[in-house]
């Protein structure tokens, strides 16, 4: 049913868009008709496989290391009180600095290679996988913890059986924001500097007005975000499977 | 096997929050290898008793003095089991694993541990829904899962916070009577608003009311827990009870 209504949304948009193509007579460097992107899409595969896989490769790299960074945080907060009040308001500050505006010096930073867009989607990611966790871990039943106590769990013993699984379907939406974000901190990096990927793909077809190709690699963003992002869900659905405390 | 149970002392006891004295100076003895049932209306401070005796308030919230000790000198907070309002059951832990609770905290699960768990999930009717998760059970299930991990803790002193309040008048009797027969040979501690539950489970019932509270003089029902609900004098004494809340 969910697939259904997807696929239904995305026919009425391309209908839509091949209506405006139509009624304002627009010609195809301004823009093309979706049936002219599908066209360059399989016209092109080979061409946009080859810089997809390096933006698949950050785009997971970076999940997988911001998540980690989000997961580790959130634990540290909980954990020590001094971390909670000068670490936090450090993160809220990191957050208030635009990604965009700092993906040029990451790129001085680490180099033109992949490192520098793993770390952007990384900065981008790991602040709502933090919150959200974090959030659930404060959110732990009293009554569960209180029972806790009263069998005798260390701190510790708390904080992994109790604390942390009851914060788990927190994590799970964090995770789910994540993987939606995860590619666009991947194609920002790849936009202020690279010489591969979707990003750089892009870039060079705007600069060519190969509006075609620009619209054809935008379509493979859109397919591999929405595709990560309903993986992500499913795994996390099958993973964590009780209701938020 | 539990130790015997000591019995609980109170000594002086006074507890405030927020410039309020819920208790003042209360010294009373919790009997050991008895029943005791605490009965008063909500608001009055029972709960908070229990858990100032389970040692899990918040130190920031109440000032407490005096002291509370066991008969045997041993430290309260170790020879506790609690049993809240609610089931408290973990909701990615199945049935048989919420039961093992403490021992999961504890470490390793024996696997005689597990054994006797699933035989006494099993004498409590529970034995088809060992792997269920607690969202798929009823509430006098759920009740029944905490009772029975209560029991695994395998402590001399229960304190009980309302257990059974939640439930439906019939499934709270099934209830009282499977506690009454588990917890035998325990000093057990169980606050309650509901006179007949505290009647028929009680070997002393006290009326607490009051601010700070005080304890009535006690009340010992006559007869073996769990008593009957046709009992005449059960029925008297729960009239005069009711009476007795309504003027407090």
């Amino acid at each position: 049913m969910k697939l259904v209504r997807l696929a239904l949304i995305i026919l009425s948009i391309f209908l839509l868009w091949q209506c405006v193509v139509w009624v304002f007579k627009l010609p195809p460097y301004i823009l093309p008709t979706p049936v002219k992107v599908l066209h360059t899409w399989y016209a092109q595969a080979g061409l946009i496989w080859d810089q997809t896989k390096p933006t698949i490769a950050e785009t997971l790299l970076g999940l997988l290391f911001g998540s980690l960074w989000g997961i580790f945080g959130a634990l540290v907060l909980i954990s020590f009180k001094p971390a909670r009040l000068w670490l936090l308001p450090i993160l809220v500050i990191s957050q208030a600095i635009p990604t965009f505006a700092i993906a040029p010096l990451l790129v001085v930073w680490f180099g033109y290679g992949e490192t520098s867009k793993v770390i952007t989607a990384m900065i981008m990611i790991f602040f709502p996988v933090t919150t959200a966790f974090y959030d659930g871990l404060k959110r732990t039943k009293t009554d569960w913890l209180d029972l806790g106590k009263t069998m005798g769990a260390s701190r510790l013993k708390l904080l992994w059986q109790i604390r942390i699984p009851s914060a788990l379907p927190g994590l799970a939406s964090g995770l789910r924001v994540a993987a939606a974000i995860a590619p666009i901190g991947a194609i920002v990096g790849e936009w202020v500097g690279s010489s591969h990927g979707l990003g750089f793909l892009m870039l060079n077809a705007n600069g060519r007005m190969q509006i075609d190709l620009m619209f054809a690699a935008l379509f493979t963003i859109t397919l591999i975000t929405l595709i990560l992002y309903y993986t992500v869900d499913f795994i996390l659905h099958r993973l964590i499977s009780w209701p938020a405390a | 096997m539990s130790s015997a149970a000591p019995s609980i002392i109170l000594d002086n006891f006074s507890l405030n929050i927020a410039d309020k004295d819920l208790f003042q100076n209360l010294s009373c003895t919790i009997k050991a290898n008895q029943f005791t049932c605490l009965l008063g209306p909500s608001g009055v401070g029972k709960s908070t008793l229990l858990k100032a005796i389970a040692g899990i308030l918040n130190p920031e919230l109440f000032e407490i003095s005096g002291t509370v000790k066991t008969s045997n000198d041993q430290p309260v907070t170790e020879q506790i089991a609690y049993m809240a309002q609610t089931d408290s059951l973990l909701p990615w832990l199945n049935c048989l694993d919420n039961t093992l609770l403490s021992a999961r905290l504890g470490g390793k699960v024996s696997k005689e541990k597990k054994q006797q768990a699933c035989d006494l999930l099993q004498k409590m009717g529970l034995g088809d829904d060992l792997k269920k998760r607690p969202q798929a059970l009823s509430g006098g299930m759920r009740q029944r899962v905490a009772l029975a991990r209560t029991f695994m803790q395998d402590k001399p002193i229960v304190l009980m916070d309302e257990p059974f309040s939640a439930l439906d008048a019939i499934t709270r009797l099934k209830l009282q009577d499977i506690a009454a027969e588990l917890l035998q040979d325990k000093t057990i501690l169980l606050v309650t608003h509901d006179p007949l539950e505290a009647l028929r489970l009680g070997n002393v019932v006290y009326v607490m009311a009051g601010q700070p509270a005080q304890l009535s003089p006690p009340i010992i029902p006559p007869g073996t827990a769990p008593r009957e609900t046709t009992n005449q004098a059960i029925l008297t004494l729960q009239g005069q009870l009711l009476t007795q809340l309504e003027h407090t």
